[in-house]
């Protein structure tokens, strides 16, 4: 009877389950790395807003706190964008003339929005509260980058999930003295691992139990 | 059945089938859609309802909010020099984390008038330490904060009532600092005061 194969054959089907293996690999490799790229989470991306607005000049240079326009950051889920009001207590004399500044003249004069574009943007099905992130002395840096250096505001950090998860299964590394808050040059010193302790004592962070539990986030 | 009308009847089966996935995939993307961005609204999000596009709606004209009516706990009047809350470390404490989030820009963390915006072009505020604002009365200050003075703006809406009152009690304090006598010191810093020459 004549062989149904030829010889080769057997090398052949080794070097095909060879690629086959290689090519999912690689495949898997490059879905996963899709999806944590700045290309799908929209990290570093500058938008066009209506107003060049500088977190570098105000929040860096003039060092205004972040709290004089964010004021709700303390005390709500979100922090809020200011209302036109707010930059017209600076910009009603300084700069009132410049054309930069015509769309806040404006917004103020006819009593409409300034149509921010959003840059943070987690899913509806995510539940997140900044209060209780800045109360337990996690401050903006950590999330947000180094705001105070931003010519233009872009997100600094994923927003995926295992980011969040990163933290919450290890808050102690991340937690800050109340005066550190809003210190957007914090970085760990190097006793971090015992300070974190005391601190998470301190503000009775909750165990990771109940951080890492799904019903945390997605209520 | 001839070969040909087997193909025939296959057709349109074929078609429904394909159009029946396609509906289906268009589904998935369309519940996936949803849980992400689901129709309603959040905090600041713009609206197609309301003419003005906002969904946070303004309040209606004429609106009084509680704890800004001359018989409400935290109001004072202009001239009056009362004190609405007992002062303490924490109250000044928490009147000056709050001076240094909304007034040094403009007034300088010494209350001096050179703040960093006030040195970039905004019109210089007065000093708190001349005497006609030493000898201002409480009331005017909270006033001050609450509906604006000449060129500056009001500041009731950033600044809630109880905060306000602590950052008078800081700005009292920031006076005093400036205005004290050898004689109202403890007398450990007396002893350092005359080791140097600048006692007042
Ligand atoms: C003078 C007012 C002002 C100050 C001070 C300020 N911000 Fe902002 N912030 C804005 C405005 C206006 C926007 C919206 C425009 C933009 O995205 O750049 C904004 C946007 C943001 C955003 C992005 C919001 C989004 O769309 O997702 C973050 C994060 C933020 N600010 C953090 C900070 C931090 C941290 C500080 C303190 C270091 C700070 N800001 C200080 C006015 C201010
Ligand atoms: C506390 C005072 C203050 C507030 C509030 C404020 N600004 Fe400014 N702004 C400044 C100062 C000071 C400068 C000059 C910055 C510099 O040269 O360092 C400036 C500069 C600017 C410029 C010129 C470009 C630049 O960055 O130098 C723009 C645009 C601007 N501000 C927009 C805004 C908007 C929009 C808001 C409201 C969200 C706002 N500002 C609120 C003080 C303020
Ligand atoms: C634990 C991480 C974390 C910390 C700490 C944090 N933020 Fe955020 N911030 C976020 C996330 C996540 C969003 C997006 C929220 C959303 O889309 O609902 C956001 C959104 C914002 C926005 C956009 C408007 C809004 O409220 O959604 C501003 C402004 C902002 N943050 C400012 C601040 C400031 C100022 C601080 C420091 C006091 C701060 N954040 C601290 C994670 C953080
Ligand atoms: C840098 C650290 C850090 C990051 C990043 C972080 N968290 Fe947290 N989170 C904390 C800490 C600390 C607490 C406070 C735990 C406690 O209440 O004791 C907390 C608490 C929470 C709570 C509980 C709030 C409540 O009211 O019960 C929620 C919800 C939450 N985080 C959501 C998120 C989400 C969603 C993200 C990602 C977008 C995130 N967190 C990212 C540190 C972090
Ligand atoms: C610390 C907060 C946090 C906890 C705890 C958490 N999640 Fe999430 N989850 C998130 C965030 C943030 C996202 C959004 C990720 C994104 O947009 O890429 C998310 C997304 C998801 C998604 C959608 C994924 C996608 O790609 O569309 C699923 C499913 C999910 N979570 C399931 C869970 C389950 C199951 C648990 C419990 C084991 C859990 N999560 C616990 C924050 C959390
Ligand atoms: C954006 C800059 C700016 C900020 C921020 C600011 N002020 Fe002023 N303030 C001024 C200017 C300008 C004047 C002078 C107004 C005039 O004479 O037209 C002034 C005047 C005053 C006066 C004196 C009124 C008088 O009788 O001469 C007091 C008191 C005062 N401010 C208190 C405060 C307090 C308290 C805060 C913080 C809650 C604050 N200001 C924040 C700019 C500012």
């Amino acid at each position: 009877m004549p062989q149904l194969f030829h010889r080769s054959a057997n090398s052949t089907a080794r070097i095909s389950i060879l690629a086959v293996v290689i090519l999912a690999t690689l495949g898997l490799t490059a879905v996963l790395g899709g999806v944590r790229s700045p290309n799908f989470t929209n990290q570093y991306l500058t938008r066009d807003q209506p107003i060049q607005f500088s977190h570098k000049h105000h929040a860096g240079d003039d060092g205004i706190d972040c709290r004089y326009c964010h004021a709700g950051v303390e005390t709500s889920a979100t922090a809020g964008i200011p209302p036109t009001k707010t930059c017209m207590n600076c910009h009603s004399v300084l700069f009132n003339n410049v054309g930069y500044l015509a769309p806040v003249r404006e917004s103020y004069s006819t009593n409409t929005s300034i149509q921010w574009v959003k840059v943070h943007r987690l899913a509806d099905y995510v539940y997140f509260n900044h209060s209780i992130h800045v109360n337990k002395g996690i401050g903006c840096s950590t999330c947000h980058g180094q705001v105070n250096q931003m010519p233009l505001m872009f997100q600094a950090s994923t927003l995926q999930m295992q980011w969040c998860l990163d933290c919450h299964r290890d808050p102690e590394k991340n937690l800050r003295e109340k005066k550190d808050i809003f210190n957007m040059d914090w970085k760990p010193a190097p006793d971090q691992a015992e300070k974190g302790k005391l601190l998470a004592a301190q503000y009775n962070v909750r165990s990771v139990r109940d951080l890492t539990s799904c019903s945390t986030c997605h209520r | 059945m001839s070969r040909a009308r087997r193909h025939l009847t296959r057709f349109p089966l074929l078609l429904a089938a394909s159009a029946c996935s396609v509906l289906f995939l268009g589904g998935c993307d369309h519940l996936h859609q949803d849980m992400a961005t689901q129709p309603k609204y959040r905090p600041l999000s713009p609206s197609d309802f309301f003419r003005d596009g906002r969904s946070e709606r303004p309040l209606l004209e004429n609106t009084v909010a509680r704890g800004s009516l001359a018989n409400d706990e935290f109001v004072i009047p202009k001239d009056s020099n009362a004190f609405p809350l007992e002062v303490d470390q924490a109250l000044l404490e928490r009147g000056q984390e709050r001076f240094t989030a909304f007034c040094t820009p403009c007034h300088g963390l010494q209350g001096d008038g050179n703040g960093m915006v006030a040195l970039r072009g905004m019109k210089h505020p007065p000093s708190y330490h001349i005497d006609r604002l030493r000898e201002a009365p409480n009331g005017y200050f909270y006033d001050v904060i609450t509906n604006g003075f000449g060129q500056m703006y009001s500041y009731g809406v950033q600044i809630p009532p109880r905060d306000r009152w602590a950052i008078v009690a800081y700005v009292r304090a920031l006076q005093l600092s400036r205005d004290a006598h050898v004689s109202e010191l403890p007398a450990e810093l007396r002893e350092k005061l005359s080791q140097g020459d600048s006692a007042k």
